[in-house]
């Protein structure tokens, strides 16, 4: 079963609450999608441990109904 | 611990690279798991393919073994580097190579 880029986002914006999240379905077939997500929760954490982070908001849901979410995770830039 | 965790364990800590994937380097069954190897092969990576599509266990296993929900997953020197998005974003940026070379395998 697929998700909805709707779906997506809510679920890494419930365990997320500040998250900027951006998602393109690249094929157009609700299976593959890129999200690009900035969090200041990702602050101090590895790349590994912030792509984790959001891997257990989708609570599991990645690799199973959700095949492919190509993902990239950044902090958000400091105001000057 | 439970036997593909220890085999898994194993594997990990007794070759300098290890990529966990779907299909073998030679023949990738998966885009993901090409792209990584590709990326290896360019930088002149010595490195062990596991196939996880041999066994059903070891699909699973290797997940719960780093808490990574997706394949391919890379180790260098016993440590999780990342699946398939985190190595391409190191290759772009020059980090891959120069950790690799950090570590004394490329």
């Amino acid at each position: 079963m697929a998700m909805s880029a709707a779906d997506i986002e809510r679920f890494i914006k419930e365990a997320l609450p500040d998250a900027v999240v951006d998602i393109r379905d690249l094929a157009g077939d609700g299976d593959h999608y890129a999200a690009n997500v900035v969090s200041a929760a990702f602050k101090g954490k590895s790349r590994v441990q912030q792509h984790q982070m959001v891997y257990s908001a989708l609570k599991g849901r990645m690799g199973g109904e959700l095949h492919a979410l190509a993902l990239q995770t950044s902090i958000p830039q400091e105001q000057p | 611990m439970t036997d593909i965790a220890k085999w898994i364990d194993n594997e990990v800590k007794s070759n300098d690279v290890v990529l966990f994937m779907k299909g073998t380097p030679e023949a990738p069954m998966c885009g993901f798991s090409g792209r990584t190897t590709q990326i290896l092969n360019h930088l002149g990576v010595t490195f062990k393919g596991v196939n996880v599509l041999e066994s059903n266990d070891l699909r699973q296993g290797i997940k719960d073994y780093t808490n990574w929900p997706t394949i391919p997953q890379l180790y260098v020197k016993g440590e999780f580097v990342g699946g398939s998005d985190i190595v391409m974003e190191m290759f772009q940026s020059g980090e891959l190579k120069q950790m690799l070379a950090d570590k004394g395998v490329a």
